[in-house]
This record gives C-alpha cells, sequence and structure tokens, in this order.
C-alpha cells in the first residue's frame, strides 16, 4: 500500500502535470499545538502531517491507524463528536480514495478533519464500535465509492437500491450513462437521461 | 399444542410506508414487533436519492447553488445559506454586512416556517387536527414574503455567492415587522392549544427518549440535542452571517423526549423573531455583494462549514481543484443523521409512538435521501 511516499506537501521541483487535475497544491500551514504533539508522541510516524487550511485543522494519517487516532481522540482530548465520514475519488493516483472523517469536541469547540488514503479493494476498519453514528455514514461510503469497511456490522447499499450496480460518486462513473439496465429492467424506459 | 400455528408466533414483521401519511414522504420503516410493543426498527430509505452529490461534481459553483434548495426543500434558505458560505471561504469573499442582515432575517424566517411544518403536521400525526391550520397560515405569510422577496415560495434560491441578487422590497420591513408583531401572540396561542393539553402530553411525554450520551454517539444535532439538555447551537458557537452581534437564548430542555422537543421548538421560534427583530433594527445600509470574480474559480483546497439550520448542524464539505466546477461536494444532512437514531428512540415503545417518534425528529426526506 505505501510503496509510494504520499505526495510532499511543498512539491520540490514543478514538474509539467499534462492537466492540472488534482495537484494536491493546496496552500496549506503546518499545524502546531498542544493537540499535535500528544498526538506525535502517541502515533508516531503513523501520521504524515499536520496541516492548517483556512483555518481549519486536519491530519492525515496511515489507514490501519485511523481508528485507532479516533478512539484516542474520542476518549482523551475529548473530540466525542463524528460529525461525517466521507470520500473523494482521485482516480488517477496510486491511493485514489482519500476518505476523510471530521470529528467535533463539545468541550473545546474545535473541529478537525482526519484524512487517510487507500487504493482501490483495501478495506478500512469500520468505526461504528467507537461512534455508533458512523454506521449510516460507512454505508452511504460503501454505497456512493464501494469502500467496504472492515468490521462494519450491517454494511449494505442505502441509498441506491440493492441491486444497483456502480458507484456513483466514483469519478469514472459518468453522470449520463449509471445503470441502464436497471433503468430498463424496473421503469421500462430507455436510460434515466 | 400441535407446533406451527400462527398463535406460536411471537414476533410480527409489519412494514411501514413509503406510502404512508405519517412518513412524512417517503420513508419506509420496518417493525418488528411483540404484539404492540416494538422490539426493532430498520429504515429503508433512498427513495427520493436524485444524485445531488453527484450533480455537484457536473456544474459550475454558481449552477449547482438552486439544487442545493432541492434538499430540504421546507428550509431551502438555510441550505443556501449554508452552501453560500462554505464556497464564500473557498474563496476568501467578504460578504458585506447588509447582505449579511438580511440573510439573517430570512433564514430566521425560514426557521420559523420549517417549525411551523414541523409544529403542524407533528400535531396532525398525534390526532390534533387545529394546529395544522393554525400552522399553515402564519406559514403562507412568511412564505408571501419570500415570494415578494425573490418570486419564490418553496426553493427560493433566495442568495448567491458573495451575497445578495436581489436588494430587499419597499415595504420589506414593513412586512417582516408585522409579522413578527402579529406572530408572537400566535405561538401563545398553540401553546394554549398543546402545552398543558393532557392528551398531547399524554402522547408526548417519555416517548422517544434520547439522553445527551446518546445524541453525541449518534451524532444527532439540533433541537433534539438541545432538548437533552446540551446547551449547543451553532449560531452561538461557531457563530457565522454576524450571528454574534444579535442577543439570543438557546432553549433546552431536561428530559430529551418528544415534549422536550416540542418546548425547545416552540421556544426557538420566539427567539427566532428576537434575532430578526434585532437584525431589522440595525439593519445596515451599502452593498448587497461582495467582490466576487465573474468566473468562480476557486484555488486547490477543501472545506467544511457547517450552519445551524432548523434540523441541526448542516454541513457542506466542499473540495475544489482549482476549475470552475467543484472537485466534491458532500453534504452533511441533518435529517439523515437525526433518522439514524429513529431505532434507539422506538425499541420498547408502542406502534402508535413510532408515528410520534418520526413526527419528532423532524425529518425532510428530500435532506436524507438528497
Amino acid at each position: 500500500m505505501a510503496e509510494q511516499p504520499s505526495e510532499g506537501k511543498p512539491p520540490a521541483a514543478p514538474k509539467p502535470q499534462p492537466p492540472a487535475k488534482p495537484p494536491a497544491a493546496m496552500a496549506t500551514t503546518p499545524w502546531e499545538d498542544e493537540l499535535v504533539r500528544d498526538l506525535r508522541e502517541k502515533f508516531a510516524d503513523q501520521i504524515t502531517e499536520f496541516s492548517v487550511y483556512l483555518g481549519q485543522k486536519f491530519l492525515i494519517a496511515r489507514p490501519e491507524a485511523v481508528p485507532a487516532i479516533i478512539e484516542y481522540l474520542k476518549l482523551e482530548a475529548g473530540f466525542d463528536y463524528l460529525v461525517d465520514v466521507t470520500a473523494v475519488d482521485y482516480p488517477e493516483r496510486p491511493e485514489r480514495f482519500e476518505l476523510v472523517y471530521i470529528l467535533y469536541s463539545f468541550a473545546r469547540n474545535e473541529r478537525i478533519r482526519i484524512k487517510t488514503r487507500i487504493a482501490e479493494g483495501v478495506r478500512p476498519a469500520s468505526v461504528v464500535r467507537i461512534h455508533p453514528t458512523a454506521n449510516w455514514l460507512e454505508r452511504e461510503v460503501y454505497d456512493m465509492f464501494g469502500i467496504e469497511f472492515d468490521g462494519h456490522p450491517d454494511l449494505r447499499r442505502i441509498l441506491l437500491p440493492e441491486d444497483w450496480s456502480g458507484h456513483p460518486l466514483r469519478k469514472d462513473t459518468s453522470i449520463l450513462d449509471m445503470d441502464n439496465r436497471w433503468v430498463r429492467e424496473h421503469l421500462g424506459i430507455e436510460s434515466g437521461q | 399444542m400441535p407446533d406451527g400455528t400462527f398463535l406460536d408466533a411471537t414476533e410480527l414483521v409489519l412494514n411501514m410506508g413509503p406510502q404512508h401519511p405519517s412518513t412524512h414522504g417517503v420513508l419506509r420503516v420496518i417493525l418488528k414487533l411483540d404484539g404492540e410493543k416494538v422490539i426493532g426498527t430498520e429504515c429503508v430509505i433512498g427513495y427520493l436519492h436524485r444524485g445531488i452529490e453527484k450533480i455537484a461534481e457536473n456544474r459550475t459553483y454558481a449552477q449547482f447553488a438552486p439544487y442545493v434548495d432541492r434538499m430540504d426543500y421546507v428550509a431551502a434558505v438555510s441550505n443556501g445559506l449554508g452552501y453560500c458560505l462554505a464556497v464564500e471561504k473557498l474563496l476568501g469573499v467578504e460578504v458585506p454586512p447588509r447582505a449579511q442582515a438580511v440573510r439573517v432575517i430570512l433564514t430566521e424566517l425560514n426557521r420559523i416556517a420549517s417549525h411551523l411544518i414541523w409544529l403542524g403536521t407533528h400535531a396532525l400525526d398525534v390526532g390534533a387536527i387545529t394546529p395544522l391550520f393554525y400552522c399553515m397560515r402564519e406559514r403562507e405569510e412568511i412564505l408571501n414574503i419570500f415570494e415578494k422577496y425573490c418570486g419564490a415560495r418553496l426553493t427560493t434560491h433566495a442568495f448567491r455567492i458573495g451575497g445578495l441578487q436581489y436588494e430587499t422590497y419597499d415595504t420589506f420591513e414593513e412586512d417582516v415587522r408585522a409579522f413578527c408583531d402579529m406572530f408572537l401572540p400566535r405561538v401563545d396561542e398553540y401553546e394554549e392549544l398543546l402545552t398543558g393539553n393532557r392528551i398531547w402530553i399524554g402522547r408526548l411525554r417519555n416517548v422517544g427518549i434520547l439522553n445527551a450520551e446518546d445524541c453525541k454517539a449518534y451524532g444527532v444535532t439540533g433541537p433534539l440535542l438541545r432538548a437533552a439538555g446540551v446547551k449547543w447551537d451553532l449560531r452561538k458557537a461557531q457563530p457565522y452571517s454576524g450571528y454574534e452581534q444579535y442577543d439570543f437564548e438557546i432553549p433546552t430542555g431536561t428530559n430529551g423526549d418528544s415534549y422536550d422537543r416540542y418546548l425547545v421548538r416552540i421556544q426557538e421560534m420566539r427567539q427566532s423573531v428576537r434575532i430578526i427583530r434585532q437584525a431589522l433594527d440595525g439593519l445596515p445600509g451599502g452593498p448587497i455583494m461582495g467582490k466576487v470574480p465573474k468566473v468562480i474559480k476557486p484555488p486547490v483546497g477543501e472545506v467544511y462549514v457547517s450552519i445551524e439550520a432548523p434540523k441541526g448542524e448542516l454541513g457542506y464539505y466542499i473540495v475544489s481543484d482549482g476549475s470552475t466546477q467543484p472537485y466534491r461536494v458532500r453534504v452533511r444532512p441533518p435529517s439523515f443523521v437525526n433518522l439514524q437514531a429513529l431505532d434507539k428512540m422506538c425499541r420498547g415503545a408502542l406502534v402508535a409512538d413510532v408515528v410520534v417518534v418520526i413526527g419528532t425528529i423532524d425529518i425532510v426526506l428530500g435532506e436524507v435521501d438528497r
């Protein structure tokens, strides 16, 4: 999985890329505070980046460390509310999916994001046992991206029909050409367009 | 006794919806019953799924704005506000004070309208028909203001990225003030009908209890969280659009049951009027549109912005790849997340209480399914 170093944040030499698709050149600043020191001490190289963008803090971690980080943040740092779990698809990257967990702490009134990158076919561990709210959120990520969560109690499609094929929010799924077979069989029309 | 008569059966599976008037749209709930007692529920959703997030990736930032109104269509103004704030943050655009104040006025009017729909239909579910007519009557006044302001009543698309498209109309301030003066006594009327009503209390008290711990575990926000005693409202916790200037209370409950949620929402309507009046009193002049480039092309980056929608935390996570179309728009819908707690609230209750619990969560299926 991690044979390729995750793209270094300040890209050293701006090599010419064909189209400027996602050049990952977010103008971030480093995130430094007490919490970062604690996390560095606890998770060392499991977390590869601490950044701030537009005043919003996020960290990038290795996928296998994510549940432990979320659990640590919940129990030790007061991040007791999992706001959202979602994903972003970058098909041209070797680790094509970016999973995003948004956490909030009522005590600190602070919001942070945890991001991790996974390749196609990798099964990230579910965080349902830490935050029950992740149940439907992970189901939606599975439904829309086809990412299967390991240890999820009930991993089924949630918004689309069970016999739907494909995962709509993947970039290679065209909005004009989703599951025409399903549409023909169930609605009796040629396509949904 | 011979084996296998139906009298042996202790569990019954009952299907409720999607075509059921008290599921508030196309929600299907599969109930597992022991007699009249609910031992488990499962929600089947997605009947209204339109792929809003996929559509976003195929539209420009400005083109996508009208679509967000179609999620929570009884609080379209809130949806629009959240989206505009997120894109503005991504662009680094300052919204002029006048636009912020008008946004607050319209959003709070919409909160009242949303709560009125909730109150009317919730009371109707429980068997009180009259409040529905009263609530619709007052909501009509709000929709008339929306119509005069932007031409639309429901899916308003009232705001634009960077501010407002339209200046307020000539009698806007008088209309809103007249509504406020008319509305507060009407809230007292609803309370007279319901707050001390024995049947209302009997149906709502101790039904659908969700304590603060469970709320946090299930990510439940909005009036449900406040009814459980957590004084948390994004308008206070992380103010946006100038909410820090206004003086208002966060109503809370103690038991976290349906009755407390009713009280919280009633109080919220009063607080909204308070905010609207303050915004009108201090309504600044000046431009209504910030400096927005002709072509909206945010720099590469990502942002998560959330607001206190009538139903809870409504968040937008937008990823920009530097082009004119968003690379990814994720909507964090309060209804979807709150609905997940339905099972927890229904277990052990009676079938009739399921209707109350669905009503008390205040879901809009357009937002659950997107």
